[in-house]
């Protein structure tokens, strides 16, 4: 357990990360369903580990807009989370939200940039909240920020920060489906001593 | 015809007249480009952190500023580029994120851009063209025809260095 990164990370590992995306999904789905009034279902994350330099094309083109919101955490485990969003579903959430109906190729407004970053908060904040139930440490998310840009942008964000660590990274596909499916993704950056703590409270050893 | 080369993240390649070559969705990430305007050789390094003696994990050179950018100028001078023709041109280094405070994500585009320019100084290597910083993505192209670098950006007109 000297050096833990992902480089030597294991099955079991990946599967804890599953499990705590599945329960934290729920949550979020949940919390989504109750503020926006419609049923929605959130099926089972699946869990990618590539290498840093493919996190940008992992999601589609580089130069393909998408909504990326991005939260850092604190106290018991250092390191940030991001949630990503492409752009179809962003609007759709949006538009639900807002109870607008504007088209898909519209810039996002003030307004509904914070409404897309509430949403990410309530998305990363149920998944934290399962990962700190589970661990029992206490994880601290900051205020949510956002950006609207090429995928490849946003994405150097996480492959940056993996980048710090090793070659790979760890990226959690979750399909949300409402009326129509949602994409999105999260990427959880635990900083080096975070991974140690993390398997330990779970009793894990590698 | 020409081509396109693609150079992807931690990544570097070069390219010779007429053809192009492009990084695609560059974030706190810097693109640099060095061009011989007579050989009409260019060169394009992606790379994503300043400094590859901070970084265990070191073996790809393109993924760092010190290492990429001197592999990339060696490859130039391997394709028959001339050393005192060279010019570089660099965009990226932009803050993707308003997050408060020093940590990482929030300065690594400034130092990244910061060691393009102390390794050109320290190569020799004048810098003619920049677009760095600011919080937003930029895709890059370097024609090397005419050495005329290509600035894109999503819902901003497209900038010719």
């Amino acid at each position: 357990m000297e050096s833990m990164t992902l480089e030597v990370v294991n099955d079991i590992y990946l599967d804890v990360l599953k499990e705590i995306g599945n329960i934290g999904a729920g949550n979020a789905t949940t919390a989504i369903a109750n503020m926006m009034g419609i049923k929605i279902e959130m099926n089972v994350p699946s869990i990618k580990l590539l290498e840093v330099s493919k996190l940008g094309t992992a999601i589609g083109p580089e130069d393909d807009t998408i909504v990326g919101i991005f939260l850092e955490v604190r106290h018991d485990i250092d390191g940030s989370m991001m949630f990503l969003l492409d752009i179809p579903s962003a609007r759709y959430l949006v538009n639900k939200l807002l109870m607008t109906e504007t088209p898909e190729d519209q810039p996002f407004g003030e307004m509904e940039l914070s409404a897309l970053k509430e949403v990410g908060n309530i998305i990363a904040g149920s998944y934290l909240s399962a990962l700190s139930s589970m661990t029992n440490l206490v994880i601290v998310p900051s205020v949510p920020y956002i950006s609207v840009d090429m995928a490849g942008a946003i994405l150097s964000v996480p492959a940056i920060e993996f980048g710090l660590q090793g070659d790979n990274a760890l990226l959690i596909q979750t399909e949300i489906c409402a009326q129509v499916a949602i994409n999105g993704y999260f990427i959880l950056m635990p900083e080096q001593d975070s991974y140690k703590k993390i398997l330990s409270s779970l009793g894990i050893s590698i | 015809m020409s081509g396109v080369v693609k150079v992807g993240m931690a990544d570097l390649n070069i390219c010779k007249a007429p053809d192009t070559i492009t990084t695609l969705g560059l974030g706190s990430c810097i693109g640099l480009a060095l061009y011989d305007p007579v050989a009409k050789v260019g060169g394009l390094v992606h790379y994503m952190l300043p400094d590859s003696t901070k970084v265990r994990n070191n073996g790809n050179a393109a993924k760092f500023g010190d290492t990429g950018i001197r592999e990339l100028y060696n490859r130039m001078l391997a394709e028959g580029a001339n050393k005192n023709r060279m010019i570089a041109k660099i965009a990226g280094g932009a803050k993707m994120f308003e997050v408060s405070g020093l940590s990482e994500v929030g300065n690594i585009g400034a130092r990244n851009t910061e060691t393009a320019k102390q390794m050109l100084k320290e190569l020799g290597i004048r810098l003619v063209a920049e677009d760095t910083g600011a919080n937003y993505g930029r895709t890059v192209e370097l024609h090397c025809d005419t050495g005329e670098f290509y600035i894109k950006s999503v819902g901003k007109p497209m900038k010719i260095m």
